[in-house]
């Protein structure tokens, strides 16, 4: 498969008055075409950071992109001036953000918001661009597009707002599209009409998706690759199929335990992970999960873990793969519903 | 024989650590307190500390300055007047032969104290009753906020000027007239931060906790509103500094031979073409520490930002 | 929308009618009377005057003939200007000051605000530390002390401009400056204040995401955002620059109201110190309604609300 996105070694770090915070340290991943990857973590594991600095995003200063390389098509778009990226934003690689409500200027109408990226990167009149932009709306579900042009972000509903998000997204036929918790700021109905929407789109117009959530509930439907991660790293990456069914880092076996289940015994306790994470402002020598981890070693607290290849593409970064550590016996995960969004 | 010893330490190493050990809890930054946070920002800030220090240094002025002269501010002496700035008569003399000096610092004192009471005391009476408005809402609320948006249509100084006439001249009245009209911007302010506190979630969670009035409003509302007051406070210091000068400055603020930094520039443009240093020096003595109250007003307020918090 | 205007109109007209009747009682209740200040008349010429005037009538009676002729728009007579009523004054002074506020609003507002805007985008750069300079200079000397000094520079010293006075075109400069540039300071730093908050707005971010570039985001989305919060406090803005009129038409000897303000409300001239405040009240809440218009225009938000 043609690897559209390929990032390699990501580290960035904020310079603030309190010393170097390392949010990203060393994140490799990529992304072929027209797949969904999911990378999933908790506040503060650095997964906004990844992809915003794919974008091009964060402001620089106090954000400092150390090293590593963000290879679009092979090419490095790290090493990009503003200008190339200003060409590249929107037309080839799109995001959208999490609160739909704040996402969208107030005192523009949507038509014109929409319009605005359109006739940006393409040479089209202004009546082509507002037919564009009135398809696109038809696309993601607006009713009444051509009304619904002339009107304000504050008369719609947040759903509303992140299908005008995502018209904006697909505008120019990107071939990337970042979604950095797309549906956490929406209700349970929404999120699925949202995320339903996303897949249909995938399909349809062949756009690779990386989906940033902490929501496995989201993972599940969307994901056909995840990468999990914790302080900063990537801790695990796999398939879908691989992550949920046969997970091998402490973090993620967490993650999936602290997932409520609607086919899980309803006596059973939802479990979850003690403690918080690392203050990146000093991450930890070893592994960054030493401290809340159960199976915690001596070598976890000096060492930072290798990543270990299992099979094929699934790795993990847990000195519990490494021969010489005790076999550790996995605890029981309840059985995840993956209903027809996962192959 | 030493690749055992080497396999069995790498043994040790893939030793579980015992979970009493684990400390999950663990606080690796040292936990600053928002004030000393806040506190450290200010202290590094230069501007603001420079505006500090003058402003201190204009303090201590106003306190030993004039006695450091042995001229009294009111003491007129008719065969030396309108004297340059010399080594006896530091600042010079003004049109009936009294020492500037003295005068100059005889002024600071009241143009200051004038300056910081009648900023503090509307600040506080509006933060009372802007607090009460908001807190309690309902009648109390509208009735408060009808009286404001009506007196906030009027031009403050109108209503000053009407009162310094009524109460006549002198650092008193005008502080009172300050009290009388200078709260209601502060208690708008207050007000419209009590209400979007309210709604915040840490005092909904501590009132369905069962929290009292009292608890709530010690406990959440005034530490949360306390550093905006604090530098709204620092910034109405300056305002309330250039409306005495601008009161004494048209003649019914402070009168000779009182003297406040207004009454001297008023005193200094009618003789400023001919003795330009009588109208400079108290000129540049407002100007200045009105510059250095907004800069330290300016550095306070950055280092209460909590967005600038990391 | 028409019943906003209307509700608006409404308490404009009870706002004019409680300044009215507050000013009237304050002012009577100052002590003395409004000829005893002239040496020249005997007390018995004092009484006739006084009795001339109706001010010896009841209190409640000369109130409510005051708020019959103020219903008319009549403002009275003028205690100290014999035979001149406060409309007369006010028709004859009042361009003079507008001519001057409308020149110092007009040399601060654009400048003002292009500060502002120029001192968000270089932030913690030499432009943006220029801006701040210039702000916090322009806020900390007062308009009655900047104005003497560039009388004292301009004119004196290098006879650029006229040194009082308002006779023509040169006359207006000085007085325009001393008065704008308080103005161009508070604008400057409000309009920077206000454009940083916006630029770390999400929608800023989304605009970024599209492919803008740093023109085109500051033009269409950072600006009609940006000026929301400047426009609600443009009312009370263009109150201080009025209020300012009082000591820079002082200091250059301009015929506006603020010198008869001033002067009337010391010498006791009951009508035209109630007039004028009357006057400017009622100007005041003219401008704050236009201001809350306008407002609506630029906020999508208001107009539907309404």
């Amino acid at each position: 498969m043609e690897k559209i996105l390929d990032v390699q070694q990501l580290t960035v770090s904020f310079d603030t008055y309190a010393g170097e915070v390392q949010a990203v340290r060393g994140v490799s991943f990529h992304l072929n075409k027209g797949e969904t990857l999911a990378i999933v973590g908790e506040s503060g594991s650095g997964k906004s950071v990844t992809i915003q600095s794919v974008m091009g995003l964060l402001p620089t200063p106090p954000a400092r992109l150390k090293q590593g390389k963000i290879l679009f098509k092979g090419v490095d778009i790290a090493q990009y001036s503003e200008k190339q990226m200003e060409k590249l934003r929107g037309k080839e690689i799109s995001m959208i953000f999490q609160d739909p409500m704040t996402s969208l200027n107030p005192t523009m109408k949507i038509g014109r918001q929409i319009m605005e990226g359109i006739q940006k990167h393409e040479k089209l009149s202004s009546k082509e661009a507002r037919a564009r932009a009135i398809e696109m709306l038809s696309m993601v579900g607006i009713p009444n597009p051509e009304s619904n042009m002339e009107r304000y972000p504050h008369q719609f509903s947040g759903g509303m707002r992140q299908r005008v998000m995502i018209a904006i997204a697909l505008a120019c036929n990107s071939q990337v599209l970042l979604a950095d918790e797309p549906t956490t700021a929406l209700d349970v109905t929404m999120q699925a009409q949202i995320l339903q929407l996303m897949n249909e789109l995938k399909q349809t117009l062949g756009t690779a998706i990386v989906l940033i959530t902490h929501d496995m509930g989201v993972v599940a439907h969307m994901a056909d690759r995840i990468a999990v991660m914790y302080g900063g790293c990537i801790v695990e990456s796999g398939t879908a199929e691989e992550i949920f069914y046969d997970p091998k880092h402490p973090y993620t076996w967490g993650l999936l335990q602290s997932m409520p289940s609607l086919t899980g015994k309803s006596s059973k306790r939802l479990s979850v992970i003690p403690g918080s994470p690392p203050d990146m402002l000093m991450p930890p020598k070893g592994c960054a999960f030493a401290a809340r981890c159960g199976y915690c070693m001596h070598i976890c607290q000096e060492e930072a873990p290798p990543s270990f290849n299992i099979v094929d593409q699934h790795q993990a970064a847990c000195w519990l793969l490494d021969p010489s550590a005790p076999k550790v016996e996995r605890p029981h995960l309840q059985h995840i519903v993956m209903d027809g969004g996962v192959r | 024989m030493n690749s055992t010893s080497e396999a069995k330490s790498a043994n040790k190493k893939f030793n579980f650590i015992n979970k009493a050990e684990l400390q999950h809890e663990a606080i690796v930054r040292p936990s600053l307190s928002f004030w000393k946070d806040a506190m450290n920002r200010l202290v590094k800030n230069k501007v603001a500390m420079l505006g500090l220090s003058i402003i201190v240094l204009t303090i201590v002025m106003a306190i030993v300055g004039p006695w450091l002269t042995p001229y009294s501010y009111n003491q007129t002496n008719l065969s030396n007047i309108n004297a340059p700035v010399s080594s006896t008569h530091w600042f010079g003399t003004d049109t009936l032969g009294r020492d500037l000096w003295a005068r100059i610092w005889m002024g600071a004192r009241v143009s200051l104290a004038v300056g910081i009471i009648g900023a503090i005391i509307p600040s506080l009476l509006g933060m009372v009753i802007g607090g009460i408005s908001g807190y309690f809402g309902g009648k109390t609320d509208m009735i408060i906020m009808r009286i404001t948006d009506i007196g906030m249509c009027v031009p403050q100084l109108i209503y000053v000027i009407l009162i310094m006439i009524y109460f006549g001249s002198g650092p008193l009245p005008i502080i009172l007239a300050f009290a009388l009209t200078g709260w209601m911007g502060a208690a708008r302010n207050i007000r419209g931060l009590v209400l979007q506190l309210k709604e915040r979630e840490f005092v909904l969670a501590s009132r369905a906790l069962g929290a009292s009035s009292w608890r709530l409003i010690f406990k959440h509302l005034i530490p949360n509103t306390l550093s905006i007051l604090i530098v709204s406070m620092t910034m109405a210091i300056p305002s309330a500094i250039f409306y005495e000068a601008y009161l004494s400055f048209i003649g019914i603020g402070i009168k000779p031979p009182m003297s406040s930094w207004g009454q001297l520039v008023n005193s200094g443009i009618s003789v400023f073409q001919i003795y330009p240093s009588q109208l400079f020096i108290p000129a540049a003595l407002i100007s200045l520490i009105m510059l250095s109250f907004n800069l330290f007003g300016d550095g306070l307020r950055d280092a209460f930002d909590p967005k600038l918090r990391n | 929308m028409l019943k906003y205007i209307l509700k608006r109109l409404i308490i404009s007209l009870i706002t004019i009618w409680l300044l009215a009747t507050v000013s009237f009682f304050l002012l009577r209740s100052l002590p003395g009377n409004p000829f005893q200040t002239e040496v020249l008349l005997s007390a018995e010429v004092q009484q006739r005057m006084i009795s001339y005037y109706g001010l010896d009538r009841p209190l409640y009676e000369q109130y409510f003939t005051y708020l019959g002729n103020l219903v008319q728009g009549d403002l009275g007579y003028s205690l100290k200007y014999v035979n001149r009523s406060v409309n007369s004054i006010i028709a004859e002074s009042f361009p003079v000051s507008a001519e001057l506020g409308l020149r110092a609003l007009a040399f601060a507002l654009p400048i003002g605000l292009a500060l502002g805007v120029v001192a968000a985008r270089r932030r913690g750069k030499a432009a943006d530390y220029m801006s701040v300079l210039v702000a916090v200079i322009g806020i900390s000397v007062p308009s009655f002390i900047m104005g003497t000094l560039l009388q004292y520079g301009f004119s004196v010293k290098l006879g650029w401009f006229p040194v009082a006075q308002w006779k023509g075109w040169e006359y207006t400069v000085l007085p325009s400056i001393a008065m704008g540039l308080g103005l161009l300071a508070t604008l400057t730093r409000l309009m920077r204040a206000s454009m940083l908050e916006v630029t770390t707005q999400d929608y800023i971010k989304t605009a970024r995401a599209k492919g803008l570039n740093e023109r085109q985001i500051v033009w269409s989305h950072q600006l009609r955002n940006a000026m929301l919060p400047i426009v609600t406090v443009l009312g009370p803005l263009v109150a201080n620059v009025l209020m300012g009129t009082f000591v820079v038409e002082q200091i250059f000897a301009i015929p506006g109201l603020g010198m008869h303000f001033v002067q009337s409300v010391q010498s006791l001239d009951y009508t035209m110190a109630l007039g004028l405040t009357v006057f400017f009240g009622a100007f005041l809440v003219a401008a704050n309604f236009i201001v809350d218009l306008v407002y609506g225009v630029i906020d999508p938000r208001i107009r539907v609300a309404d």
